[in-house]
């Protein structure tokens, strides 16, 4: 038996090998096993993509404005990433129940979530932005990678409480190295879970080029798992929701777990408080430019006949409205009082906490009657 | 009342709490045919399935992940980590997710997730197999830690532990996993003490001497032999590392107005440090002596031939006691 040649580094780099069914001037491509998941899709639907697509982004701006000017600690901005965001998550059932990281404000977006919810956290009001229970989102993750350990688990529920439900998590190309997302993987094969792993693969995590996490495809790791997977391109819309219609579709029919690697671009800084220039070329970022996923849409649909002006006003005006209601909530957030700090530590009566809130109280008190 | 081994008494808790509540399941490695390296499971597999008995890949962060996936889904996981030294891989898991989850959703994710662990030395066993890590967990808010001490306890606590809304991290003296001691197997949990409260073992009132776990039983040891010499020792069970009750801690200083607190863990930020930084704060004017501790020291487990040097035996709880009570003992100058 001759020795397998195993491909490495340059084809993980090489972005032709990704699926995709709109090319980045927005000539849409024929895809005989991924276009009938998006069969139903017609210039409607397609247009409603592009709005949320154009609101998410427009959310991301205005989180990033309320950083710049001390409203919010911290934001992480997620353009350039918006057709794998809500291309995914458009893609998901109600009743599905996600395990993000930090950067999945489209999903969050896409999930339902409240003005208010994507500034909370990162305001520092509470530890987490939304209701998990109402968006069927578990609060974003901090710890790389430490959620795909929590969607495999609720997917081993699903299956013992014997429902249709898939857990679905995301997570970056950095985090492909921890240890948890290995664990998760295996886990997920070991018992058939319904779970679909979704890796946004834009590049960078934080300073470190992919190509230092993995020389090799991502998305082909998933096999040794035992996981089928799909390698799309993470700025075709189109191509982001039927790669997750396949996968959610596959892992509902009892099929076990399915793994997506989406190849986006983190267009900005890593977070606001990144500096990207100290290590990556302006011509890389450039080369994306011509990449983006809302033009392409946007190409398409004019292409077509399928937006015009007063589409566009529409959309913008939907835009401009959500970042209006969010920096509302923002500025009319009001902080809880010294003692909720002690809130919710236990689910029970913990005596040792109580003690302390009890003399934080009377040191508290010490002001008032001082007056 | 029913005569079991501490480990057939745990055994017997997980069995009644998968009966009293469906979302009981277990996870561990080998804890399936096996019934766990300890056989702590032993039997459960059959009765109650492969859904609640999961043999888990061998990989404790994604043990103690999956549990948090599956408490998100309303489940009770209980996790049975193999060895104490084995808990670090999960550690990350533990400490910044299960026991955070709860105060960063405000409330609105339980955690209601049992970690159980084979704990602390004394069995001559291979490295990694003896340590005693629950000052890391005791130091986590968010976290409630119990250290039981015999069968009886375990049954009940477990229990508790189990149907607990918090985390709990649940030690188990693996030394002490053959100890016989009576047990009320079908007493309501209702009727029992609340798992935070600490057990005065034995009554006395020159010396209060707290301990946890099997030091419970060197504990009792001393206090016998102490009364030889006609000193009364008060022996004291705390059960619960987090909370720990003060109130039943502090009742006996008042008492004594003399302290020695034991521990097998190594001293630096130790539990025994915490406890007596509390008792001086909350009983100072009550101490006639300032409070000991009696504990491993500052190293790594060592190897089994030595271990008997470093776990506080029945002789340096004496010698403590003696330093309390200002009678000679090994800090006494040498012929003055
Ligand atoms: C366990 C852990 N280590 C380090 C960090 C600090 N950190 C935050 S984001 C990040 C890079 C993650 O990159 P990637 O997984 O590709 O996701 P991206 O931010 O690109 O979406 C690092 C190192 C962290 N949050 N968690």
């Amino acid at each position: 038996m001759s020795p397998q040649i195993t491909p490495i580094a340059d084809s993980a780099q090489d972005l032709e090998l990704t699926e995709r069914l709109l090319a980045p001037d927005g000539t849409r491509i024929p895809h005989a096993s991924l276009d009938p998941f998006v069969a139903d899709i017609d210039a409607a639907a397609l247009r409603a993509l592009y709005r949320d697509m154009i609101i998410l982004r427009r959310i991301d701006a205005e989180g990033v404005a309320l950083q710049r000017q001390g409203q919010l600690g911290l934001w992480a901005p997620c353009q350039g990433q918006e057709a794998t965001q809500i291309g995914t998550a458009r893609a998901l059932a109600p009743q599905d129940y996600v395990f993000p990281s930090y950067r999945e404000t489209g999903v969050i977006y896409a999930r339902g979530a409240e003005p208010g919810d994507y500034v909370r956290m990162w305001r520092g009001e509470e530890g987490a932005g939304h209701d998990p229970a109402a968006l069927r989102v578990a609060p974003l993750q901090i710890i790389i990678g430490a959620q795909t350990l929590h969607a495999v688990g609720y997917a081993l529920g699903i299956l013992h409480d014997d429902a249709d439900d898939v857990a679905v998590t995301y997570f970056g190309d950095g985090a492909t190295s921890q240890g948890d997302v290995n664990e998760a993987m295996i886990f997920a094969a070991s018992y058939q879970a319904p779970v679909v792993f979704v890796c946004q693969n834009n590049h960078w995590a934080i300073s470190e080029p992919v190509a230092l996490q993995s020389q090799y495809p991502i998305a082909g790791r998933a096999p040794g798992f035992g996981i089928p997977s799909l390698r799309v391109d993470g700025n075709d819309v189109l191509a982001c929701m039927a790669a997750m219609r396949w996968a959610l579709a596959h892992a509902r029919a009892g099929k076990g777990p399915a793994y997506i690697e989406a190849v986006t671009y983190r267009m900005g800084p890593h977070t606001t408080a990144d500096d990207p220039t100290r290590y990556r070329d302006e011509s890389e970022l450039e080369g994306w430019r011509r990449r983006d996923p809302i033009t392409r849409v946007e190409a398409h649909l004019r292409s077509i006949g399928e937006l015009d002006e007063t589409h566009a006003a529409e959309i913008q005006a939907a835009a401009d409205k959500v970042a209006k209601e969010m920096r509302a909530a923002c500025l009319g957030m009001v902080t809880r009082p010294p003692l909720a700090v002690f809130d919710e530590v236990y689910a029970e009566p913990h005596s040792g906490l109580e003690r302390q809130r009890d003399e934080y109280a009377g040191y508290l008190a010490t002001f008032e009657t001082e007056g | 009342m029913t005569e079991l081994t501490l480990g057939k008494a745990l055994g017997a808790g997980l069995r009644q709490a998968m009966q009293d509540d469906d979302k009981v399941v277990l996870l561990g490695e080998d804890i399936g045919k096996l019934g766990g390296v300890f056989r702590i499971t032993d039997g459960l597999l059959d009765e109650f399935g492969a859904k609640r008995v999961i043999d888990t890949p061998l990989a404790e962060s994604g043990i103690v992940g999956t549990a948090v996936g599956l408490a998100f889904r309303g489940y009770r996981p209980v996790v049975e980590i193999q060895f104490d030294g084995f808990v670090y891989p999960a550690f990350d898991q533990i400490v910044a997710q299960v026991a955070k989850l709860h105060y960063r959703t405000q409330g609105r994710v339980k955690m209601p997730i049992t970690i159980r662990i084979p704990w602390a030395g004394g069995i001559g066993a291979a490295e990694h197999h003896s340590e005693s890590p629950e000052a890391y967990f005791v130091h986590t808010a968010g976290l409630r830690v119990i250290a039981v001490s015999n069968p009886e306890d375990a049954y009940r606590s477990l229990r508790q532990a189990i149907a607990s809304d918090d985390p709990v991290i649940f030690f188990e003296p693996k030394r002490l996993y053959h100890h016989k001691g009576d047990v009320h197997l079908g007493a309501p949990l209702a009727d029992a003490p609340p798992m935070g409260l600490a057990r005065v073992m034995r009554a006395g009132s020159d010396v209060t001497l707290i301990a946890y776990g099997a030091m419970v039983g060197t504990a009792l040891q001393a206090a016998e032999a102490a009364e030889d010499e006609d000193v009364a020792i008060e022996v004291i069970d705390l059960r619960s590392l987090s909370p720990v009750d003060y109130d039943s801690v502090a009742a006996s200083v008042r008492k004594t107005g003399r302290v020695v607190v034991a521990h097998e863990a190594s001293r630096e930020a130790g539990v025994a440090a915490e406890v007596i930084a509390s008792i001086t704060e909350r009983c100072f004017e009550y101490l006639e002596a300032a409070p000991l501790r009696v504990t491993g020291h500052d190293i790594p487990y060592p190897p089994a031939k030595l271990e008997k040097y470093h776990l506080p035996d029945l002789d340096r709880l004496l010698d403590a006691v003696d330093r309390v009570l200002d009678r000679p003992n090994s800090m006494s100058e040498v012929g003055a």
